[in-house]
Protein backbone atom coordinates (compact mmCIF):
# COMPACT_ATOMS: atom_id res chain seq x y z
CA UNK A 1 0.00 0.00 0.00
CA UNK A 2 1.44 3.34 -1.05
CA UNK A 3 0.41 7.11 -0.14
CA UNK A 4 -1.05 9.56 -2.58
CA UNK A 5 -1.30 13.07 -2.49
CA UNK A 6 -3.38 15.08 -4.95
CA UNK A 7 -3.80 19.14 -4.26
CA UNK A 8 -7.62 19.78 -2.82
CA UNK A 9 -8.91 23.19 -4.02
CA UNK A 10 -12.13 24.75 -2.60
CA UNK A 11 -13.42 27.26 -5.00
CA UNK A 12 -15.89 28.36 -2.91
CA UNK A 13 -13.34 30.07 -0.48
CA UNK A 14 -10.75 30.75 -3.60
CA UNK A 15 -10.64 34.80 -3.87
CA UNK A 16 -8.69 34.23 -6.89
CA UNK A 17 -5.45 36.93 -5.29
CA UNK A 18 -2.92 34.85 -7.45
CA UNK A 19 -0.39 34.28 -4.30
CA UNK A 20 -0.30 30.53 -4.63
CA UNK A 21 0.10 31.02 -8.43
CA UNK A 22 2.78 32.99 -8.51
CA UNK A 23 5.00 31.61 -5.95
CA UNK A 24 4.48 27.83 -7.14
CA UNK A 25 8.06 26.94 -7.74
CA UNK A 26 6.93 24.40 -10.20
CA UNK A 27 4.11 26.58 -11.81
CA UNK A 28 1.51 24.13 -11.65
CA UNK A 29 -1.10 26.40 -10.58
CA UNK A 30 -3.23 29.00 -12.50
CA UNK A 31 -6.16 30.87 -12.63
CA UNK A 32 -8.93 30.26 -14.66
CA UNK A 33 -11.55 32.17 -16.51
CA UNK A 34 -13.59 33.47 -13.53
CA UNK A 35 -10.46 33.79 -11.53
CA UNK A 36 -10.31 30.32 -9.57
CA UNK A 37 -7.00 28.64 -9.07
CA UNK A 38 -7.38 25.46 -11.08
CA UNK A 39 -4.41 22.81 -10.93
CA UNK A 40 -3.01 22.96 -14.11
CA UNK A 41 0.03 20.60 -14.29
CA UNK A 42 0.14 18.37 -11.40
CA UNK A 43 2.64 15.91 -12.31
CA UNK A 44 4.78 19.12 -12.21
CA UNK A 45 3.92 19.15 -8.16
CA UNK A 46 6.71 18.54 -5.92
CA UNK A 47 4.46 18.49 -2.90
CA UNK A 48 6.56 21.61 -1.48
CA UNK A 49 3.10 22.90 0.26
CA UNK A 50 4.08 26.50 -0.26
CA UNK A 51 0.67 27.01 -2.06
CA UNK A 52 -1.10 25.43 0.93
CA UNK A 53 0.78 27.59 4.03
CA UNK A 54 0.36 31.07 1.90
CA UNK A 55 -3.26 31.08 0.86
CA UNK A 56 -5.06 33.86 2.80
CA UNK A 57 -8.02 31.78 2.27
CA UNK A 58 -7.28 28.67 3.24
CA UNK A 59 -8.36 27.32 -0.33
CA UNK A 60 -5.46 24.86 -1.01
CA UNK A 61 -4.90 21.65 0.92
CA UNK A 62 -2.62 18.63 -0.05
CA UNK A 63 -4.59 15.28 0.74
CA UNK A 64 -2.58 12.25 1.26
CA UNK A 65 -4.63 9.16 0.75
CA UNK A 66 -4.05 5.48 1.23
CA UNK A 67 -3.44 4.41 -2.55
CA UNK A 68 -4.67 0.29 -3.29
CA UNK B 1 -18.17 29.89 3.77
CA UNK B 2 -15.44 32.13 2.51
CA UNK B 3 -13.84 34.60 5.25
CA UNK B 4 -14.39 38.31 5.21
CA UNK B 5 -11.05 39.37 4.58
CA UNK B 6 -10.32 40.87 0.40
CA UNK B 7 -8.48 39.15 -2.30
CA UNK B 8 -4.82 38.41 -0.89
CA UNK B 9 -5.32 40.14 2.81
CA UNK B 10 -2.23 39.07 4.45
CA UNK B 11 -4.47 38.04 7.87
CA UNK B 12 -5.62 35.12 6.49
CA UNK B 13 -2.31 34.04 5.99
CA UNK B 14 -1.58 34.91 9.51
CA UNK B 15 -4.75 33.29 10.44
CA UNK B 16 -3.51 30.10 8.46
CA UNK B 17 0.10 29.60 10.41
CA UNK B 18 -1.59 30.19 13.76
CA UNK B 19 -4.16 27.34 12.88
CA UNK B 20 -0.81 25.42 11.80
CA UNK B 21 0.93 26.46 14.98
CA UNK B 22 -1.79 25.65 17.65
CA UNK B 23 -1.95 22.21 15.77
CA UNK B 24 2.09 21.77 16.13
CA UNK B 25 1.97 22.25 20.01
CA UNK B 26 -0.98 19.81 19.50
CA UNK B 27 -2.73 22.13 22.07
CA UNK B 28 -6.39 21.41 23.31
CA UNK B 29 -9.42 23.50 22.18
CA UNK B 30 -10.62 23.96 25.50
CA UNK B 31 -6.93 25.65 26.40
CA UNK B 32 -6.49 28.37 24.67
CA UNK B 33 -8.04 31.83 24.64
CA UNK B 34 -8.16 34.27 21.75
CA UNK B 35 -9.27 37.90 22.79
CA UNK B 36 -9.05 41.03 19.90
CA UNK B 37 -9.52 44.12 19.90
CA UNK B 38 -11.40 45.37 16.80
CA UNK B 39 -10.36 45.80 13.05
CA UNK B 40 -9.77 43.29 10.15
CA UNK B 41 -7.26 42.06 12.17
CA UNK B 42 -9.18 41.49 15.48
CA UNK B 43 -12.23 39.51 13.23
CA UNK B 44 -9.01 37.07 13.29
CA UNK B 45 -10.93 35.48 16.15
CA UNK B 46 -14.09 34.83 14.60
CA UNK B 47 -12.40 31.62 12.48
CA UNK B 48 -11.35 29.43 14.99
CA UNK B 49 -13.02 27.35 17.40
CA UNK B 50 -11.15 28.13 20.88
CA UNK B 51 -12.45 30.22 23.36
CA UNK B 52 -13.05 33.74 22.09
CA UNK B 53 -13.65 36.86 23.17
CA UNK B 54 -14.38 40.32 20.83
CA UNK B 55 -13.71 43.07 23.08
CA UNK B 56 -12.78 47.08 22.44
CA UNK B 57 -10.24 48.47 20.37
CA UNK B 58 -7.53 48.58 21.54
CA UNK B 59 -8.09 46.99 24.61
CA UNK B 60 -7.47 43.60 24.27
CA UNK B 61 -4.23 43.08 26.31
CA UNK B 62 -6.10 44.68 29.28
CA UNK B 63 -8.88 41.84 28.89
CA UNK B 64 -6.22 39.45 28.34
CA UNK B 65 -4.86 40.77 31.85
CA UNK B 66 -7.72 39.54 33.73
CA UNK B 67 -8.45 36.49 31.88
CA UNK B 68 -5.01 35.46 32.82
CA UNK B 69 -5.01 36.75 36.00
CA UNK B 70 -8.08 34.75 36.92
CA UNK B 71 -7.00 31.57 34.95
CA UNK B 72 -3.54 31.66 34.62
CA UNK B 73 -3.07 27.36 32.52
CA UNK B 74 -5.05 29.70 29.57
CA UNK B 75 -3.37 30.00 26.73
CA UNK B 76 -4.06 33.28 25.85
CA UNK B 77 -3.15 34.85 22.53
CA UNK B 78 -3.70 37.94 21.52
CA UNK B 79 -3.89 39.46 17.69
CA UNK B 80 -3.82 42.89 16.83
CA UNK B 81 -3.55 45.64 14.42
CA UNK B 82 -1.20 48.27 14.38
CA UNK B 83 -3.37 50.31 14.64
CA UNK B 84 -4.82 48.34 17.68
CA UNK B 85 -1.88 47.84 19.93
CA UNK B 86 0.00 50.66 19.02
CA UNK B 87 -1.93 53.45 18.67
CA UNK B 88 -5.22 53.88 20.55
CA UNK B 89 -3.75 50.51 23.10
CA UNK B 90 -0.04 51.22 23.18
CA UNK B 91 0.00 51.89 26.73
CA UNK B 92 -1.88 48.77 27.67
CA UNK B 93 1.18 47.16 24.97
CA UNK B 94 4.08 48.58 27.30
CA UNK B 95 2.74 47.91 30.49
CA UNK B 96 2.02 44.17 29.50
CA UNK B 97 5.22 43.93 28.45
CA UNK B 98 6.83 45.15 31.94
CA UNK B 99 4.78 42.94 33.48
CA UNK B 100 5.69 39.93 31.73
CA UNK B 101 2.24 38.61 31.55
CA UNK B 102 2.08 35.25 30.06
CA UNK B 103 0.44 36.35 27.19
CA UNK B 104 1.04 36.27 23.30
CA UNK B 105 0.87 39.28 21.59
CA UNK B 106 0.48 38.86 17.55
CA UNK B 107 0.75 42.43 15.67
CA UNK B 108 -0.53 41.99 12.14
CA UNK B 109 1.23 45.23 11.11
CA UNK B 110 -0.07 46.16 7.43
CA UNK B 111 1.20 49.49 8.33
CA UNK B 112 -2.76 51.31 7.65
CA UNK B 113 -5.79 51.37 9.33
CA UNK B 114 -7.38 48.74 6.95
CA UNK B 115 -11.22 48.39 8.88
CA UNK B 116 -11.49 52.37 9.18
CA UNK B 117 -10.38 53.00 5.40
CA UNK B 118 -6.26 53.57 5.19
CA UNK B 119 -5.58 56.23 7.38
CA UNK B 120 -2.02 55.89 8.76
CA UNK B 121 -0.93 54.50 11.87
CA UNK B 122 2.17 54.96 14.43
CA UNK B 123 3.70 52.20 11.78
CA UNK B 124 3.39 53.91 8.49
CA UNK B 125 6.77 54.43 7.65
CA UNK B 126 7.84 57.96 7.22
CA UNK B 127 6.57 59.43 3.44
CA UNK B 128 4.15 56.35 2.95
CA UNK B 129 0.44 57.67 2.09
CA UNK B 130 -2.82 57.11 3.55
CA UNK B 131 -6.65 58.70 3.55
CA UNK B 132 -4.97 61.16 6.68
CA UNK B 133 -1.96 61.46 4.49
CA UNK B 134 -2.29 63.24 1.17
CA UNK B 135 1.16 64.70 0.80
CA UNK B 136 3.10 61.23 2.29
CA UNK B 137 3.54 60.63 6.42
CA UNK B 138 5.45 63.07 8.01
CA UNK B 139 5.52 61.03 11.46
CA UNK B 140 8.58 58.12 12.32
CA UNK B 141 7.08 54.93 12.52
CA UNK B 142 7.69 52.74 16.05
CA UNK B 143 10.09 49.95 15.22
CA UNK B 144 7.99 47.01 17.28
CA UNK B 145 10.75 45.31 18.20
CA UNK B 146 12.81 48.12 19.66
CA UNK B 147 9.83 49.18 21.71
CA UNK B 148 9.20 45.99 23.13
CA UNK B 149 12.37 45.10 23.95
CA UNK B 150 12.92 48.86 25.79
CA UNK B 151 9.48 47.79 27.60
CA UNK B 152 10.61 44.53 28.70
CA UNK B 153 8.99 41.52 26.80
CA UNK B 154 10.57 38.64 27.09
CA UNK B 155 10.28 36.60 24.10
CA UNK B 156 10.51 39.33 20.26
CA UNK B 157 10.06 38.14 16.75
CA UNK B 158 9.30 39.82 13.47
CA UNK B 159 8.48 37.89 10.47
CA UNK B 160 5.96 38.41 7.06
CA UNK B 161 2.82 36.65 5.51
CA UNK B 162 6.12 35.97 2.80
CA UNK B 163 7.98 33.61 5.26
CA UNK B 164 4.79 31.80 6.33
CA UNK B 165 6.85 28.70 7.21
CA UNK B 166 9.03 30.35 10.00
CA UNK B 167 5.86 32.47 11.23
CA UNK B 168 4.54 29.22 12.35
CA UNK B 169 7.40 28.61 13.76
CA UNK B 170 8.26 31.92 15.88
CA UNK B 171 4.08 31.45 16.61
CA UNK B 172 4.60 27.78 18.20
CA UNK B 173 7.66 28.86 19.93
CA UNK B 174 5.87 32.31 21.40
CA UNK B 175 3.00 30.16 22.52
CA UNK B 176 4.97 27.80 24.25
CA UNK B 177 7.18 30.63 25.95
CA UNK B 178 6.19 31.65 29.55
CA UNK B 179 6.02 35.31 29.69
CA UNK B 180 5.13 38.40 27.54
CA UNK B 181 5.61 37.13 23.71
CA UNK B 182 5.41 39.77 20.84
CA UNK B 183 5.78 38.93 17.51
CA UNK B 184 5.26 41.27 14.86
CA UNK B 185 4.40 40.17 11.32
CA UNK B 186 4.29 42.48 8.37
CA UNK B 187 1.17 41.81 6.62
CA UNK B 188 -0.29 43.63 3.30
CA UNK B 189 -3.35 45.55 2.72
CA UNK B 190 -4.06 45.28 -1.00
CA UNK B 191 -6.75 47.38 -0.71
CA UNK B 192 -5.83 50.48 1.13
CA UNK B 193 -2.04 50.42 1.46
CA UNK B 194 -1.69 48.90 -1.58
CA UNK B 195 -3.86 51.48 -3.52
CA UNK B 196 -2.56 54.50 -1.75
CA UNK B 197 0.91 53.76 -2.28
CA UNK B 198 0.84 52.20 -5.56
CA UNK B 199 2.48 49.16 -4.08
CA UNK B 200 0.88 46.71 -6.35
CA UNK B 201 -1.31 43.44 -6.14
CA UNK B 202 -0.76 41.10 -2.95
CA UNK B 203 1.96 39.04 -4.60
CA UNK B 204 3.98 42.37 -5.59
CA UNK B 205 3.59 43.44 -1.55
CA UNK B 206 4.70 39.75 -0.80
CA UNK B 207 7.71 40.01 -3.29
CA UNK B 208 9.01 42.97 -1.07
CA UNK B 209 8.41 41.13 2.01
CA UNK B 210 10.58 38.41 0.37
CA UNK B 211 13.24 41.00 -1.19
CA UNK B 212 13.89 43.64 1.26
CA UNK B 213 13.67 41.67 4.43
CA UNK B 214 17.01 40.62 6.17
CA UNK B 215 16.98 37.54 8.56
CA UNK B 216 18.92 38.02 11.96
CA UNK B 217 21.35 35.40 13.18
CA UNK B 218 21.09 32.73 15.76
CA UNK B 219 21.53 35.38 18.51
CA UNK B 220 19.32 37.75 17.10
CA UNK B 221 21.79 40.19 15.31
CA UNK B 222 20.80 42.01 12.71
CA UNK B 223 24.14 40.97 10.05
CA UNK B 224 25.76 44.19 7.99
CA UNK B 225 26.59 47.87 9.19
CA UNK B 226 23.45 49.57 10.16
CA UNK B 227 25.39 52.49 11.57
CA UNK B 228 24.41 55.19 8.90
CA UNK B 229 21.00 54.64 9.06
CA UNK B 230 18.71 57.47 8.60
CA UNK B 231 15.15 58.85 8.75
CA UNK B 232 13.49 57.24 5.35
CA UNK B 233 16.46 55.85 4.31
CA UNK B 234 15.78 52.23 3.23
CA UNK B 235 17.05 49.37 4.60
CA UNK B 236 16.11 45.83 4.68
CA UNK B 237 13.77 45.07 7.33
CA UNK B 238 15.63 42.48 9.61
CA UNK B 239 12.98 39.46 10.18
CA UNK B 240 13.34 36.70 13.04
CA UNK B 241 13.38 36.02 16.51
CA UNK B 242 15.14 38.62 18.74
CA UNK B 243 15.12 37.77 21.92
CA UNK B 244 14.07 34.91 24.20
CA UNK B 245 14.80 35.10 27.79
CA UNK B 246 13.48 33.65 31.14
CA UNK B 247 12.11 36.47 33.56
CA UNK B 248 9.21 35.85 36.15
CA UNK B 249 6.29 35.96 35.14
CA UNK B 250 3.66 38.08 36.25
CA UNK B 251 0.55 35.53 37.28
CA UNK B 252 3.31 33.47 39.15
CA UNK B 253 5.01 36.53 40.93
CA UNK B 254 1.65 37.82 42.00
CA UNK B 255 0.78 34.09 43.43
CA UNK B 256 4.23 33.30 45.19
CA UNK B 257 4.37 37.32 46.16
CA UNK B 258 0.40 38.50 47.17
CA UNK B 259 -1.38 35.62 47.51
CA UNK B 260 -0.07 33.25 49.30
CA UNK B 261 1.33 35.54 52.16
CA UNK B 262 -1.85 37.19 51.85
CA UNK B 263 -3.82 33.24 52.34
CA UNK B 264 -0.91 32.48 54.75
CA UNK B 265 -1.87 36.14 57.15
CA UNK B 266 -5.28 35.14 56.99
CA UNK B 267 -4.74 32.05 58.16
CA UNK B 268 -2.90 32.67 61.05
CA UNK B 269 -5.31 35.24 61.94
CA UNK B 270 -8.45 32.84 61.92
CA UNK B 271 -6.14 30.58 64.32
CA UNK B 272 -5.48 33.52 66.49
CA UNK B 273 -9.21 34.21 67.16
CA UNK B 274 -10.56 30.49 66.98
CA UNK B 275 -10.73 29.24 70.83
C1 LIG C 1 -12.62 53.32 20.76
C2 LIG C 1 -12.64 53.22 19.28
N1 LIG C 1 -12.01 54.14 18.53
C3 LIG C 1 -12.00 54.03 17.19
C4 LIG C 1 -12.64 52.99 16.58
C5 LIG C 1 -12.63 52.90 15.07
N2 LIG C 1 -11.73 51.90 14.56
C6 LIG C 1 -12.14 50.64 14.28
S1 LIG C 1 -10.93 49.66 13.68
C7 LIG C 1 -9.80 50.95 13.78
C8 LIG C 1 -8.37 50.79 13.33
C9 LIG C 1 -8.09 49.57 12.54
O1 LIG C 1 -6.73 49.50 12.18
P1 LIG C 1 -5.75 48.42 12.74
O2 LIG C 1 -5.90 48.27 14.19
O3 LIG C 1 -4.38 48.74 12.24
O4 LIG C 1 -6.28 47.04 12.11
P2 LIG C 1 -6.55 46.60 10.59
O5 LIG C 1 -7.98 46.92 10.32
O6 LIG C 1 -5.60 47.36 9.71
O7 LIG C 1 -6.28 45.15 10.60
C10 LIG C 1 -10.40 52.11 14.27
C11 LIG C 1 -9.70 53.39 14.46
C12 LIG C 1 -13.30 52.04 17.39
N3 LIG C 1 -13.90 50.96 16.86
N4 LIG C 1 -13.29 52.17 18.72
S1 LIG D 1 -3.73 31.71 -2.80
FE1 LIG D 1 -5.70 30.79 -2.23
S2 LIG D 1 -7.24 32.40 -2.58
FE2 LIG D 1 -5.35 33.03 -3.65
S3 LIG D 1 -5.65 32.27 -5.75
FE3 LIG D 1 -4.54 30.69 -4.63
S4 LIG D 1 -6.13 29.32 -3.83
FE4 LIG D 1 -7.14 31.20 -4.47
S1 LIG E 1 2.80 21.93 -3.40
FE1 LIG E 1 4.46 23.26 -4.14
S2 LIG E 1 4.86 22.53 -6.22
FE2 LIG E 1 2.87 21.69 -5.63
S3 LIG E 1 1.40 23.19 -6.40
FE3 LIG E 1 1.83 23.73 -4.29
S4 LIG E 1 3.47 25.26 -4.44
FE4 LIG E 1 3.37 24.18 -6.40
S1 LIG F 1 -9.13 46.46 4.11
FE1 LIG F 1 -7.00 45.74 4.09
S2 LIG F 1 -6.68 44.80 6.12
FE2 LIG F 1 -8.91 44.97 5.79
S3 LIG F 1 -9.54 43.00 4.90
FE3 LIG F 1 -9.15 44.41 3.18
S4 LIG F 1 -7.00 44.02 2.65
FE4 LIG F 1 -7.31 43.18 4.69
Amino acid sequence: MSVERRLDVNRHWCKGCRICVAFCPRNVLALDREGKVVVMRPDDCIWCGDCEIRCPDLAITIVKEAAS
Amino acid sequence: MPHIWCPGCGHGIVLNSLLRAVEKLQLERNDIVMISGIGCSARIQGYVDFHTMHTLHGRALAFATGIKMAWPLLKVIVPMGDGDALAIGGNHFIHAARRNIDVTAIIMNNSIYGMTGGQHSPLTQCGDHATTAPYGTVDSPFDVVQLASAAGASFIARTTTYHARDMTRLLAAAIEHKGFSVVEVLSQCPTYYGRKNDAGDAVAMMERFRDETVKVTADGAVPGDRSGRMDGAHEPVPVGLFRREERPEYCEAYRTRVMEPALEQAQSAARDVSP
